[in-house]
């Protein structure tokens, strides 16, 4: 009499790399269809938060703490790009009300 | 269990961030965002990057989200029109296949170098849990479960000390750069002349 048994697969470092690609290519379209700046500066997360994603998944592949050390450098800079660019966008937004990605083409103020 | 933990913390990822990409009010896109802020957190648990999701939890959802919020609120930032009308009338057509061109080239090299081995030998990643220990009375094994920690803040205050420090002048610098980039031009007014 034949058993038969499933044993759920564990999750390997390559799933984690394959939602990171997907995370980040979610990301690369939001950035290229939203056209407030707001969202779309959200949109720049969501790619960050992939790289993030893939720097841990290789930590753990290749057994090297150092992709975890990159992770924190990235929190890092993304928190200090997330300060500057609101700044730029409210200074902008300041200026021009209901501004879109599209009228914000040329660089004049 | 941990294929459990890995669909559903996926789903919240994959869910929010379409939700960032399709929703039209964006305060609902920042809402969105703080699902995939928890659920990629969940993904650093599950891979025993302890730190990592605690730091991900409280400087991304925490303060960048809560940042996003209050520009959204003071700026009184309308619901765009955006998924209505286009400039360019080819842009979302394109914008699809570019975004599928990009996750499949990226799924093909992911799969097809899924078994190739580091380049250089690194520091290690002890994700046992314990550490051994030796000293006068020998070895012995202490069971530490902040090894994460550890090994994390031994890699960066040993081998990216400079960069560490680094990205310390980077903050003050942003802070102090997005002060003066917002600030209004403030010129006394002509009844006010007698105080300059």
């Amino acid at each position: 009499m034949t058993v038969l048994s499933w044993t759920a697969p564990a999750p390997t470092p390559t799933w984690y790399l394959i939602l990171g690609a997907v995370l980040f290519g979610i990301g690369a379209v939001g950035v290229l269809i939203r056209r407030n700046p707001l969202v779309l500066f959200m949109c720049i997360e969501l790619m960050l938060n992939a790289v993030n994603i893939t720097f841990v998944a290789m930590s753990t592949k290749l057994g090297n703490i150092d992709g975890q050390t990159a992770v924190f450098f990235v929190l890092v800079v993304a928190a200090a790009e997330v300060v500057v660019g609101l700044g730029i966008i409210v200074s902008i937004l300041r200026r021009r009300p209901g501004a879109t990605a599209d009228d914000l083409s040329e660089l004049k103020g | 269990m941990e294929l459990v933990v890995f669909v559903v913390a996926s789903a919240m990822v994959i869910g929010g961030a379409l939700g960032v990409i399709f929703r039209r009010h964006p305060v609902h896109a920042a809402l969105s965002l703080v699902l995939t802020l928890f659920g990629v957190a969940v993904h650093f648990v599950a891979q025993e990057a302890h730190f990592l999701a605690a730091v991900q939890v409280i400087v991304y959802a925490g303060a960048i989200v809560v940042l996003f919020l209050f520009v959204i609120m003071l700026l009184g930032v309308d619901t765009a029109d955006n998924l209505k009308i286009d400039p360019l009338r080819i842009q979302r057509p394109l914008a699809a296949i570019v975004g599928v061109a990009i996750v499949a080239l990226m799924i093909t090299a992911i799969i097809s170098d899924r078994d190739v081995g580091p380049l250089q030998p690194g520091e290690g990643l002890d994700t046992a849990q314990v550490e051994v220990v030796g000293d006068d009375d020998g070895l012995r094994v202490t069971d530490t479960s902040d090894a994460n920690i550890k090994q994390l803040s031994r890699n960066l205050f040993g081998t990216h000390v400079f960069a560490f420090e680094f990205t310390s002048v980077l903050l003050v610098v942003a802070v102090a750069g997005t002060v003066v980039l917002t600030r209004r031009d403030r010129r006394p007014k002509e009844s006010e002349g007698a105080a300059s």
